[in-house]
């Protein structure tokens, strides 16, 4: 019998693969039609899958009209999924399960490896495995990087009492989606990484904060929590959905989210590891650190630790977007570089034209020139470079791109979306935009230049959170390496 | 009144003015207050539910009207202010109802870099009002057009006409 796989990924459902699965189901009733998660090669999306004895038959990028020839064996095919240069040369660790199985189905989970690392975790004491994480070396994959196994370790040793687990799912940077893939394509994972950290620091109560504007992603991992109800031994997991507020993914502008209330700033001290949500000592991770930490646990802390570069362990989940011709995941060991990600996996830009920058790390990362393509995908490596790796979205630009409009945007989004707690960051933002359009339209120019250094400076060392603190990361850049575009502009 | 009598003087006579008038809440059309309370009731056992509380009424009601908030600040003992104030925090959570499909144009630096801010600019003419997002999480196959929910990838002007035809 045949099995056709179609994703359910809303990547995939985005360019027709619903359509495309109605139009299996309607060419032959008989077929088995499973909505698989998407094995993250973008470009190919709706990636069709046909079970044969070598393996699963890939077709990309398919519409109903080539469902017909599909079946009959006629239709051109990219070969056996598994076997795909772009995806048998990754190192898929925390991707591992991705686009295989049936994101629902707890059958395709335990079958694949699901429920190893809970399974080891209940058989170790609490300190063991916040030990074990810890030596895996395993940084928060949310952005700042900071070492898991810390973090976990502080709220462990908080005295007992009620203590939450909140799994920051609130992706907001722009050339991000990896987390949107795990909680549509793999969401038992993060329960799992979640039932352990629970277990580790000895929190009853959890919560996964999804931003609205991922319906499929809520929908999906409201079922799976239903579904994983007997794994959970009395952790109580709850999934809560943002309202629109890109500050909302700040951990303790969540926070006060989860709490009802506004989503402004906190000021750190006191840290949410000692009084997070409702004042409880909180850990608080991305989906990608809570989803990598089973992993982890089943395949113990050295096998990841091997992996990567320096203080950059394990392996990255990058994720190629923008105008770039084989957008999608790719997962390996920290210390590829920038060019072998972009010009490489990503094969230059969609539009054929040469790639002009790239934006490493969401829209507080900067924009980095093909001149320095040879960068290390590493945490230190990117920070001496002036630049972050963040959560490995990186965004392609070709040469049409006008970089001072870059620099404008980068103010113009935090203007709109600053808390507006910090002055730096609510004025500082709104006078930015203003300084580059006193630049852009010749008007002092150095002397505007000078004043926006400055303002740059004031915002980074002034604001309360990243995203006032950040937002000068890709102006800077900008200015940096594109200043050309910083000249006057006939009107 | 179970309260002991206090010394005061004019603290009784408040107290009756205050019984006296009806509360802010009392005087609010039950075609808004019934389902402002039954999204409370929904939401009563969840730990700080005045997020989930607005979706519900979102969802109910296409918007969060001001009515509301007086109902919500006497369910949740808050102040009225506090209520409006994380009502108007969040851009999901609209002043009026919004007709025809709801239109959202990713304008962040992935969508950007693939034409967003033409077809962001094109899109009002095609269907009205128009929202801009900050990414739909579709990065890779941008620009992306969410309609009601759902997200469409490598979106053109034409296609988009299509798609709301």
């Amino acid at each position: 019998m045949t099995t056709v796989y179609v994703p359910r990924d809303s990547a995939a459902r985005s360019v027709g693969a619903d359509e495309v699965a109605a139009a299996f189901a309607e060419a032959d009733p008989s077929l088995t039609i499973v909505r698989n998660g998407s094995r993250g090669m973008l470009w190919l999306e709706p990636l069709v899958e046909i079970s044969s004895s070598e393996g699963r038959i890939g077709y990309g990028s398919v519409t109903p009209a080539d469902v017909p020839g599909i079946l009959a064996g006629t239709a051109e095919s990219i070969g056996v999924v598994d076997e795909h240069p772009w995806l048998a040369s990754q190192q898929r660790v925390t991707f591992a399960r991705m686009g295989r199985t049936d994101p629902l189905s707890v059958d395709d989970y335990l079958a694949n490896g699901g429920m190893a690392g809970l399974r080891r975790a209940r058989t170790m004491t609490r300190a063991e495995v916040v030990a074990e994480v810890t030596e895996s070396g395993l940084r928060g994959r949310g952005g700042a990087g900071f070492p898991a196994g810390i973090k976990w370790k502080t709220v462990m040793d908080c005295p007992d009492g009620l203590k939450f687990v909140c799994c920051n799912a609130d992706e907001g940077d722009s050339g991000t989606y990896a987390d949107r893939m795990v909680l549509e394509g793999d969401p038992f994972m993060l329960i799992e990484g979640m039932a352990i950290a629970a277990y580790a620091v000895g929190a009853t109560e959890g919560y996964i904060y999804i931003r609205s504007e991922y319906p499929d992603g809520i929908a999906t991992m409201r079922e799976a929590i239903k579904r994983a109800e007997p794994w959970l031994d009395g952790f109580n997991l709850e999934t809560r959905v943002g309202a629109g507020a890109y500050i909302c993914g700040e951990e303790t502008s969540m926070l006060e989210s989860l709490e009802g209330k506004r989503g402004m700033v906190r000021a750190k001290p006191p840290i949410p590891a000692f009084e997070g949500l409702f004042g409880k000592p909180t850990v608080i991770n991305n989906v990608l650190t809570l989803a990598t930490v089973p992993t982890i646990l089943a395949g113990g802390a050295d096998a990841y630790q091997s992996l990567g570069v320096e203080r950059s362990r394990g392996t990255q989940v990058f994720q190629l977007g923008g105008n770039v011709a084989r957008g999608g995941i790719v997962e390996t060991a920290f210390g590829i570089t920038l060019g072998e990600l972009v010009e490489g996996y990503g094969g230059g830009t969609r539009t054929g034209r040469p790639v002009r920058a790239v934006q490493v790390g969401g829209p507080l990362g900067a924009y980095v020139p093909t001149s320095q393509f040879d960068l290390p995908m590493d945490y230190e490596a990117f920070a001496k470079a002036n630049a972050m790796v963040g959560h490995g979205g990186i965004v392609v630009f070709d040469e049409s791109v006008d970089m001072a409009a870059q620099a404008r945007f980068a103010f113009e989004f935090c203007a709109a979306e600053s808390c507006g707690k910090c002055t730096p960051c609510r004025v500082g933002a709104v006078r930015g935009v203003e300084v580059i359009d006193r630049i852009r339209t010749g008007v002092d120019r150095d002397e505007n230049l000078a004043v926006l250094e400055d303002l740059c400076e004031l915002m980074t060392d002034g604001s309360l959170c990243a995203m006032g603190g950040l937002t000068p990361m890709p102006v800077r850049s900008a200015i940096n390496h594109f200043s050309e575009d910083f000249e006057a502009r006939q009107p | 009144m179970s309260e002991p009598p206090t010394s005061e003087p004019d603290r009784p006579r408040r107290k009756r003015r205050e019984a006296a008038a009806p509360s802010p809440a009392s005087l609010v059309d039950p075609a808004i207050a019934a389902p402002v309370r039954a999204a409370v009731a929904a939401c009563r056992e969840q730990r700080g539910n005045l997020i989930p509380i607005l979706h519900e009424i979102q969802r109910t009601l296409g918007h969060v009207p001001e009515d509301a908030v007086p109902v919500l600040a006497e369910e949740l003992n808050l102040s009225r202010a506090e209520v409006h104030g994380v009502i108007t925090f969040y851009h999901d959570f609209k002043p009026s109802p919004v007709l025809g499909p709801k239109v959202q144009v990713c304008r962040a630096e992935a969508c950007q870099a693939v034409g967003a801010e033409e077809l962001f600019a094109a899109a009002p003419g095609l269907c009205g009002t128009v929202e801009q997002v900050f990414c739909l999480g579709n990065c890779a196959l941008g620009p992306s057009v969410a309609i009601d929910g759902r997200v469409y990838g490598r979106m053109t002007a034409s296609r988009l006409r299509e798609v709301l035809a």
